[in-house]
């Protein structure tokens, strides 16, 4: 394979015909990479119901906009993209493929690269080009460790972690081209078949997009705590998650799980209650802008990470807080 | 039927972060004295997923359940754990030359052992490492191997030659299924795993343990280890973190409470 240089190519997810913020994220660092290597910033987006997706991605930083509007393509389905996103990028020859480290991105990534038979950083925070080549920045070891690196093979593929960039502000009046493609999907060729698919439906503010985001571990005793952070969070336009080890224990849906293996939240105000601070926790919720956690342990680790702390039983806490909240806004 | 279980041997995830060092010069982690490798833990649920599978089967079936993993001759304590689990064997490639890789080089690698093995019928995998984070190797072997692969599985079922696996969704459940021969990559949701039972642990001794060598996977030297990689790890390093926490204080929850809710107000948050 000769060395690739046409830009960078970024997969935009597209969630009820809307691209998802990390889609638009990644689009602001591909334009700051080809800022600083040259080449263009394709968009690629699969799904239904893509009419002006073009258009959004476009406004957000993209030169060139390749849409595979399909039904097939309608809920994600690794083994399905495969084909037509592994064609899209022989074409374009991008140096750089941005994914988002999302749960469908982490499965579709590591099935790409060896595909295209380089190899992928997965959880990427950053990315630099130095010395012309691209430097991936991603976390390890839970979190507690960031690792440099390169590769020695184009294109560079790369997930990226939400969050980790900021989405430039869009400007309808940028041009760019839109292209429609036709999928070489052979349906018969797919070895695995979805015969199933239940949701919960989110219930109150989007976990991603909240401002504040309270967070619920095993110092709440028990799914009865959670009641409580639902109040406040009701109060304040927030949304609850929780830790690993809550989920685990069905203390709270799954779909609360923030962390490594779960969401990944930035909000104003994060608030950590009764969760320890291990580093896999941290990594879906060390980008907020402020911690305050409440532990009854003062030497817990997530006192570490945050602004504010409170030494204390949350079970007393949570309730006051509650209280003073509705006194405030009343 | 055979499945093969691929595992990786770490150091104990659940390090202290104030016991957490990193040799920045040999850019790795510095062990700490004391604690030994572990199985890294989706691993071992993924060899939990294995012995459920042998438990429905029935006491007549045919259920092998190899371990494969990449792992230095230092420790061979979290192998030992997997069989005294129930695993039947274990095929190791643990000449240094396989060392420090990366999961491009490690998937080759383990795809090339289990194609050795041969009649492999089903592949488990955790999700990710727990050291590396990177979830690519799993994949990586069905991809090379050319079988399909389902990630994230919470529950794995056989019948007939056909896998149903329930995955993980963020918002729910998928049910996959496909024809066997497949990959797949288990989540902490399959839930709890068994400990080992003594009748287990002291048969686990006398299970077998092979070491295979790259020629024994029909590969030479340069396909193996650092001098095959596709990468290049620049750096390791912990961040900085220069955050100074604040206490609030105050004689009653409700006073606390009252504090926060006025550094809330503040900001604007309410």
């Amino acid at each position: 394979m000769t060395d690739n240089n046409n830009g960078v190519l970024v997969v935009v997810e597209v969630l009820e015909s809307q691209p998802i913020d990390l889609g638009l994220e990644m689009l602001a660092l591909a334009r700051r990479l080809t800022d600083s290597m040259g080449g263009t910033v394709t968009a690629v987006a699969f799904g239904t119901g893509l009419e002006s997706t073009g258009e959004t991605l476009i406004a957000h930083g993209a030169d060139q906009v390749l849409i595979n509007d399909n039904s097939i393509f309608a809920n994600f389905h690794a083994e399905a993209w495969l084909p037509d996103l592994s064609k899209m990028i022989a074409e374009v020859a991008p140096a750089i493929v941005l994914i988002g480290h999302s749960e469908s991105g982490t499965d579709l990534a590591p099935r790409l690269a060896f595909r295209l038979d380089v190899d992928v950083a997965t959880g990427c925070e950053s990315i630099e080009i130095m010395n012309g080549r691209p430097h991936m920045t991603r976390s390890c070891f839970g979190g507690l460790a960031r690792e440099v690196v390169t590769f020695t093979k184009t294109p560079a593929l790369a997930t990226v972690r939400s969050k980790s960039q900021q989405a430039l502000p869009p400007m309808m009046e940028r041009a760019g081209e839109i292209k429609h493609v036709d999928s070489i999907l052979d349906e018969n060729s797919m070895r695995t078949r979805v015969v199933n698919r239940e949701t919960e439906k989110a219930d109150g503010v989007k976990m991603e997009s909240a401002k504040i985001v309270i967070g619920g571990g095993l110092g709440l005793g028990g799914p009865e705590g959670f009641k409580t952070l639902n109040e406040i969070a009701e109060l304040v336009d927030g949304a609850v998650g929780a830790s690993r080890a809550a989920c685990d224990l069905d203390w709270c849906p799954r779909s609360y799980q923030i962390g490594l293996s779960g969401r990944t939240v930035a909000p104003e105000l994060y608030i950590a209650v009764g969760i320890s601070g291990a580093s896999h926790h941290m990594a879906g919720c060390g980008n907020s802008k402020t911690i305050v956690s409440v532990n009854s342990d003062p030497n817990a680790e997530i006192f570490k990470s945050s602004r504010f702390g409170i030494v204390g039983n949350s079970q007393e806490i949570m309730p006051a807080l509650a209280e003073e909240i509705r006194k405030l806004k009343a | 039927m055979k499945i093969v279980v691929c595992v990786k041997q770490i150091q104990n995830p659940e390090i202290p972060s104030a016991q957490f060092r990193i040799d920045e010069q040999a850019k790795t982690l510095i062990p700490v004295s004391g604690l030994q490798p572990v199985l890294s833990p989706f691993d071992e649920q993924a060899v939990e997923a294995a012995l459920r599978i042998r438990d429905s089967a029935g006491e007549d079936a045919d259920v092998e359940i190899i371990i494969v993993t990449i792992a230095s001759k230092a420790s061979r304590a979290p192998i030992k754990a997997a069989l005294a689990l129930g695993a039947d064997n274990a095929v190791l490639l643990s000449d240094s030359v396989f060392d420090g890789s990366g999961g491009y080089v490690t998937a080759r690698n383990l795809a090339e052992t289990i194609r050795t093995i041969g009649d492999v019928d089903l592949i488990l995998a955790g999700r990710q490492a727990a050291d590396g984070d990177a979830g690519v190797v799993g994949l990586g072997v069905a991809e090379i191997l050319d079988i399909p692969a389902i990630t994230f599985a919470r529950d794995v079922q056989i019948n007939d030659g056909v896998i149903t696996v329930q995955r993980v969704l963020q918002d729910g459940i998928e049910t996959v299924e496909a024809d066997l021969p497949a990959l797949v990559t288990i989540s902490n949701e399959l839930g709890k795993v068994r400990h080992a039972s003594m009748r287990e642990t002291m048969r686990a001794a006398k299970k077998p343990v092979e070491e295979w060598m790259p020629d024994d996977i029909g590969l030479d030297e340069t396909q193996v280890g650092s001098s095959a990689m596709r990468y290049k790890l620049e750096r390791l390093y912990v961040p900085v973190n220069d955050i100074e926490c604040e206490f609030i204080g105050g004689d009653t929850p409700a006073d606390i409470a009252a504090t926060l809710a006025q550094h809330m107000r503040e900001a604007k948050l309410i």
